[in-house]
């Protein structure tokens, strides 16, 4: 236990909920050391999670699994715990927090996250027994116990809550209706269509529904016995649940004289007028919004605990919404503004027979809400657009018919997640399938993509399957979880990104692995196999001939100059300029390939030769043998020029493409990047060199070279765009390889030119390549610099670094 | 049985060797960043990979076919990964590393 240590700043947290507890966990990754915790929560119960109350209620859950912090997570973390003890006041002047009980707690910083509570109409009757509201873990019990012995219950509120309380109710065996004042349900989530296919489906699971009706009084002696609507019928009811608003819960912050307006005003890095109290959650008020859902008060607390950790750097934004019902057997979703109105456009699917309704609203080319029922698989990719808030032009015609029908193979028949079997493959590059997902998430009570990629490995190589993902974890943990942060850290030894790190390295002019640990105070003494790779990268790139490469922190196939298969042994391929060779590179690889008994010789996608299972300890000699330079199949790196013959040969050519590949291969070969670079030259438009799906694609035409950059045909094809027309051979070496450069300086590693370019856009290489002349030399001439004595690893191993200790096992037998 | 299998120098910091013991199997030995040395089976429990030529880091390397993070200590795949390695006992003495082969 580290309680009480002189010097340690005390933090005292009021208010043990979702909002409170997600505080002190990301405080705790960040600087476990730096507070002496005191919580304080009202309810008996550890941090538990609310989302998951209606599970409970509907039977399919219970208390103990939505329980998210057991008791023995504070013991283990030293975080002192007062349940059941409710704060009756904060003296700001003495610093300290009083309770109800009497027990003090003085504070150097105090963290508000007293949540919300329930709105409760002013109607007679509301004091008799039976009627509830509908928040926390004594409601769900006290509701689950009127089930047992109850016969008939009205919910007033025709919301999100309401509808699921309902629902549990409704499964509990008791006559259920749903009383509302709206002409519709979920008005707010909703439009009319949707919720309309909403009433019927939870009409024929037996529940009742009265709309625009308002509720006049509660009536009964003692215990309530029926609800009395404006018209005069009475609805008989031994049970009612209120659930008609939430409201934040600033009496504690008002009387201590904070600002409140409709909850705890808040700054953007969630401080509240007295800059050491901090509020997260429902409680606040930021930007004018409080907030009822959880991901935004995931995303508040990462930003609070960032500021307390004295990081600073992080800044809360306000957030998009999006909602999914959580009744079994009902597909909805909602997000963003879809009532419409000026200046607005409709795209509309209905299919009430099969009970399908989506409605898309666009406005000035971007999606600013979208509504969808029955079917919602493309629910969080539509969340996503909103979000990034992107240009969907280009894709509007497809728009409606989801992710799938863009051309993703990583999608192709797989386009309804809830509808998938549990032994449906959803990840083919890690092999998941849907039930192992399923189960990561329940088992390991996991909340967001990050942590599903880091159990199952789902999503966590191409990428393709994310959106499939982020609904599976949708459906089962209930909808509104928090999606992928919008700020990623680079891997789990720090909070920095990509971006953060490479800015430092060129800022602090850091010039090595260790340097760049200590001045970003990583977690970890030496990085991991995801980090060190890419830190090595970024120090070369940032500063060649000056930061020394570690070749320990490199991918095997670049610490060996060869591809490690999946039997350890190795493959090799030679570099052939622009995929041309002769009769006496051919006659050398046909003599390694019978000297070193070579299974399998194949010709490669990129116009060059990969001798197929060479063991490691021959690497060295069949290099030599081979007498070619390396084709660098192996590295993040310049691996070919793919050429057609060109005018020299072909009747249709009308450039020397293959002229024009080689000295792009001569001048570009050894030239490392964040992710493997290909090139292709074709000498007319037909093509064949396939360059329009290539990081730089080059197409002669009468009057010159058309360069085309961003292209991939990889896990999902990209095709290149048109980047500038030049005239000379000179002119095409220097504008693909400032690109190039560009890519080089400013890529994160792992990043494909295709991605680069859709992070930072088209316009900003343009400007940087094409209108800034003297910038587009500038980066041509670091790009030489870059290159100006790199050494071939195949053939200068000393001066390349190349650890020749590798290829030879000690031992008996050795 | 003990063996001499190498100078600790001869070990690459944060990199390993591979060792034969005559009889076919391979035994990784793994130097990590404050010098201490670890040994096990060349063989990732997953699909079989050679751990020897994984990235080091901490007392963890990761698999180069898969990326499975191995604990050098233990031989267990670190969570949420399931599976264990065998490992040997190994040490340095004056300089020169020995491995315990039983």
């Amino acid at each position: 236990m580290k309680r009480d240590l002189p010097g340690r700043l005390r933090l005292v947290v009021v208010g043990n909920g979702m909002a409170g507890a997600r505080v002190l966990e990301e405080l705790l990754k960040l600087a476990p050391d730096l507070y002496d915790i005191t919580v304080f929560g009202a309810e008996p119960h550890p941090n538990y999670n609310r989302i998951l109350l209606s599970p409970v209620l509907a039977g399919e859950q219970t208390v103990k699994d939505i329980i998210l912090n057991p008791l023995e997570w504070y013991a283990e973390n030293g975080i002192r715990l007062h349940l059941g003890k409710k704060v009756a006041t904060i003296d700001r002047i003495a610093r300290e927090v009083i309770a109800e009980d009497g027990t003090r707690q003085g504070y150097d910083r105090l963290l508000l996250a007293t949540g919300s509570n329930p709105f409760i109409l002013p109607l007679p009757g509301v004091d008799l027994d039976g009627v509830l509201t509908y928040r926390d873990i004594h409601d769900t019990e006290r509701m689950i116990e009127a089930a047992a012995t109850q016969r008939d219950a009205v919910v007033i509120g025709g919301g999100l809550l309401g509808l699921e309380a309902a629902n549990g109710l409704q499964l509990r065996g008791m006559n259920v209706t749903v009383v509302h004042v709206m002409p519709w349900l979920m008005e707010r989530q909703l439009d009319r269509t949707a919720a309309n296919l909403l009433q019927k489906t939870l009409e024929a699971k037996g529940l009742s529904f009265r709309l625009e009706a308002h509720t006049q009084a509660l009536v009964g002696d003692g215990r309530v016995a029926g609800v009395q609507l404006k018209t005069g019928e009475i609805i008989p009811a031994q049970l009612v649940v209120m659930a008609v608003g939430i409201r934040p819960n600033t009496e504690l912050a008002q009387a201590a004289g904070l600002h409140c307006n409709r909850g705890i005003v808040v700054n953007d890095t969630m401080q509240t007028f007295d800059p050491r109290v901090y509020a997260v959650g429902e409680c606040v008020s930021h930007r004018g919004i409080a907030y009822g859902l959880v991901a935004p008060l995931f995303e508040m607390a990462k930003v609070c605990a960032n500021h307390l950790a004295h990081y600073g750097i992080g800044r809360y934004g306000g957030s998009l919404l999006s909602t999914k019902l959580k009744v079994t057997g009902v597909d909805l979703f909602s997000a963003g503004d879809f009532t419409g109105g000026d200046g607005t456009e409709d795209i509309v699917l209905a299919d009430p027979g099969a009970g399908i309704y989506k409605r898309l609203v666009i406005k000035d080319d971007k999606l600013i809400g979208a509504v969808m029922y029955g079917d919602t698989v493309d629910g969080s990719w539509y969340f996503k657009l909103l979000r990034e808030g992107k240009s969907v032009a280009q894709i509007r015609d497809k728009l409606m018919f989801g992710e799938s029908n863009l051309g993703d193979a990583g999608h192709l028949g797989e386009n309804r997640a809830a509808a998938m079997a549990p032994e449906a493959e959803v990840c083919g590059c890690n092999g998941v399938c849907k039930g192992a997902i399923v189960k990561a998430i329940k088992d390991k009570g996991l909340f967001t993509l990050e942590e599903v990629r880091k159990h199952t490995k789902a999503s966590s190589s191409c990428g393709s399957c994310t959106g499939l993902v982020e609904q599976i974890l949708m459906f089962t943990a209930g909808g509104d979880y928090s999606t992928a942060p919008k700020k990623k850290a680079m891997c789990g030894c720090t909070d920095r990104t990509h971006q953060d790190v490479r800015d430092a390295i060129r800022d602090q002019e850091l010039l090595s692995i260790a340097a760049v640990y200590e001045t970003l105070e990583w977690r970890t003494p030496n990085g991991c196999a995801s980090c060190r790779p890419a830190v090595n990268y970024y120090l070369l790139s940032t500063w060649p001939h000056r930061a020394k490469d570690d070749p320990q922190s490199r991918f095997i196939n670049e610490r060996s100059h060869a591809n490690i298969q999946k039997d350890g042994t190795y493959s090799v391929v030679p570099r052939m300029w622009g995929g041309e060779t002769n009769s006496s590179e051919l006659r050398r690889i046909a003599d390694v390939v019978d000297k070193y008994a070579i299974k399998t010789v194949k010709v490669t996608g990129g116009q060059r030769i990969d001798l197929l299972g060479v063991k490691k300890e021959d690497l060295p000699a069949v290099w030599k043998d081979l007498g070619m330079p390396s084709g660098h199949a192996y590295a993040k790196a310049l691996r070919t020029v793919k050429t057609c013959v060109g005018s020299e040969w072909c009747r249709f050519g009308t450039q020397d493409s293959t002229r024009m590949g080689q000295e792009l291969e001569r001048a570009l070969w050894r030239m490392q990047a964040p992710h493997k670079v290909k090139l292709a030259v074709s000498g007319c438009p037909r093509n064949c060199a396939e360059s329009g799906i290539k990081d730089v694609g080059v197409i002669g035409v009468d009057s010159g070279w058309e360069i085309y950059v961003a292209g991939n045909g990889g896990i999902k094809t990209e095709v290149a765009q048109f980047l500038c027309k030049v005239k000379t051979h000179e002119e095409v070496l220097a504008y693909s390889g400032a690109f190039l450069q560009l890519y080089r300086e400013e890529g994160w590693y792992l990043e494909r030119t295709v991605h680069f370019v859709a992070r930072v856009g088209l316009e900003y290489v343009k400007k940087r390549v094409l209108e800034d002349a003297g910038g587009r030399e500038a980066l041509w001439e670091r790009l030489q610099f870059t290159l100006d004595g790199e050494p071939d690893a195949w053939h200068e191993p000393g001066r390349a670094g190349v650890d020749l200790r590798q290829f030879d096992a000690v031992g008996a037998s050795a | 049985m003990k063996v001499r299998v190498c100078k600790l120098d001869d070990i690459p910091r944060l990199g390993a060797r591979r060792y034969l013991n005559g009889e076919g199997n391979t035994i990784a030995v793994f130097r990590t960043a404050d010098d201490n040395v670890f040994a096990l089976r060349d063989a990732c429990p997953h699909k079989g990979g050679p751990l020897s030529q994984g990235i080091v880091f901490g007392q963890s390397v990761a698999c180069p076919l898969h990326n499975w993070c191995i604990d050098l200590k233990s031989g267990c795949a670190t969570a949420p990964d399931e599976g264990a390695v065998e490992r040997f006992e190994v040490c340095v003495v004056d300089g020169d590393v020995e491995l315990s082969l039983t």
